[in-house]
């Protein structure tokens, strides 16, 4: 019992660390608003485990999997922004899921609901968030690069496309490792807000994964520690920490 | 024969056969949906040598780069010649102020990507006459002629043998210009490094070019700038007199 629950607490640190870390890029990329959206693509992929009672996890990560390939296709043959894809397909999914899923399930699904994990369910979870570290502090020149300019990552001998799906793919799943804690609702936020925070508080590129890493970190440790303290769920507290610390960073002042 | 034909067959004065060419375009042909930028467009760059794109704005002179970079679709052909590196030094970028990516990590991601030491990051800083300084500052917050530079030092770092340069001296200063124009001769001279440059001061495209290609919606023509940088030409390719001068730069 002991061993599981420094496994969960493990694992939600290093999901955190893993929003910090490509919520950087996100921000750096202006996919803000995306964020919030690829989320809400994963509701259908709950609703269809729900209705055919399997993990609604494995639904919603292969909903989300799904989906990112989709965005990266047609940005890729239409040359449309990602953030105009996303907006469309991820609001559709949003509205296909809560035709699906109904009630306290669909409460459940947007606002996370922290249930007790198998030994086996936390190892995978550990496992997708270390992938999504590693890929992160592996291709952050290149994803540096190319948010200058794609056209300089090519004559870089970056392939750009490729790089952009991979960053989807670890975004994808970084939505998906949260959704127990968040929910389809919040967990776009938590990659967001300690990103942008720290884009505000940073210097250069190390600070800011630094900082944003641990704003994730502290805001999800105080929403898991004070959630049973004040009898709330986790998830809204966990933002509304990591919120609280946006807001305090618009005290500094910034460079004119 | 079309008037376009005729047009490509005055081309005078290069044959890329003469030497090992490091790029030859053939029959190159642009179109953004309906709208022709620019349709049957040949040319060969001999190797070491440099060539200056000229041409009215709208012509299609940024399109043509980004087509030799590989980052449009064209129809015609597009050879490099085996071996060759690219380096890339685009027309202005939009880069938000307030974004935490320092000169330094923008360098050390290039040093980084092409497996290169920190130490080709100093040099490159120092061949474009760029101070330390430029490391920890934003590249939002540099001024547009200091970006301009960086984009230049980032595009020398893994040992280019290509230079595609779009309007390098955008926004630099009169001194900065001299000094970039300086150095990508010296670049020329000492390492053999093969240049096409965007660019509207045909002064430096007559100094430093080889070939010229001039380049506009209905007609191209190549050669080296005495021949090409004609009032004939230069009124059809602006679709105006233009008085330039070989007295003027001599």
């Amino acid at each position: 019992m002991m061993l599981l629950e420094l496994g969960s607490i493990a694992l939600s640190v290093s999901m955190a660390s893993a929003a910090g870390l490509v919520g950087c890029f996100a921000v750096m990329r202006r996919m803000t608003l995306a964020a919030d959206a690829v989320s809400h693509v994963a509701l259908p992929g709950i609703g269809v485990a729900l209705l055919f009672h399997f993990q609604p996890v494995v639904g919603a990560l292969a909903m989300l999997l799904l989906g990112t390939v989709l965005i990266w296709g047609i940005e890729e043959r239409t040359g449309i922004s990602s953030e105009t894809i996303i907006g469309v397909v991820f609001s559709v999914a949003l509205a296909i899921g809560s035709l699906m899923a109904s009630g306290e399930q669909l409460i459940d699904a947007l606002f996370g609901a922290p249930s007790v994990l198998t030994g086996w369910e936390t190892a995978l979870g550990l496992i997708g968030a270390a992938a999504v570290i590693i890929f992160i502090l592996r291709a952050k020149h290149s994803l540096v690069v190319s948010l200058v300019s794609p056209d300089i990552a090519l004559t870089t001998g970056i392939n750009v496309a490729r790089l952009n799906l991979l960053y989807l793919l670890a975004f994808a799943l970084t939505v998906g490792l949260g959704l127990r804690y968040l929910g389809v609702l919040l967990m776009g936020s938590l990659i967001i807000i300690p990103a942008a925070t720290a884009r505000r508080l940073a210097r250069n590129l190390t600070s800011m994964l630094l900082i944003s890493v641990a704003i994730a970190v502290v805001s999800t440790v105080l929403g898991a520690f004070a959630g049973p303290l004040l009898h709330r769920d986790t998830g809204p507290l966990i933002i509304t920490s990591a919120g609280t610390i946006f807001f305090l960073s618009l005290l500094k002042p910034q460079p004119q | 024969m079309s008037e376009r034909q005729r047009d490509n067959r005055v081309n005078q004065g290069v044959d890329s056969r003469q030497f090992v060419s490091a790029l030859e375009v053939e029959h190159l042909a642009i179109r953004f949906g309906t709208t022709e930028i620019f349709g049957d467009v040949t040319f060969g760059v001999p190797r070491g040598t440099s060539l200056a794109v000229i041409g009215p704005n709208g012509a299609g002179k940024t399109v043509l780069f980004k087509a030799l970079i590989g980052s449009l679709r064209y129809e015609g052909s597009i050879r490099w010649a085996p071996g060759t590196r690219i380096g890339y030094v685009p027309q202005k970028l939009d880069i938000e102020r307030d974004l935490p990516i320092t000169g330094g990590d923008f360098l050390a991601a290039k040093a980084a990507v092409v497996k290169e030491q920190k130490g080709a990051i100093v040099a490159a800083l120092a061949g474009v006459g760029l101070n330390q300084e430029v490391l920890s500052t934003p590249v939002g917050a540099l001024s547009g002629g200091q970006f301009q530079r960086l984009l230049v030092a980032f595009a020398l770092i893994g040992n280019p043998n290509v230079l595609l340069l779009d309007e390098p001296a955008a926004g630099v200063d009169a001194p900065g210009q001299e000094q970039l124009s300086s150095l990508v001769r010296d670049l020329q001279e000492a390492s053999g490094m093969t240049i096409l440059f965007i660019s509207h001061d045909l002064s430096i495209v007559y100094r430093y070019a080889t070939n010229v290609l001039c380049l506009s919606r209905n007609y191209s023509y190549v050669g080296p700038p005495k021949t090409v940088l004609t009032p004939d030409v230069l009124g059809r390719i602006y679709a105006m007199p233009i008085g330039f001068h070989v007295h003027d730069v001599a």
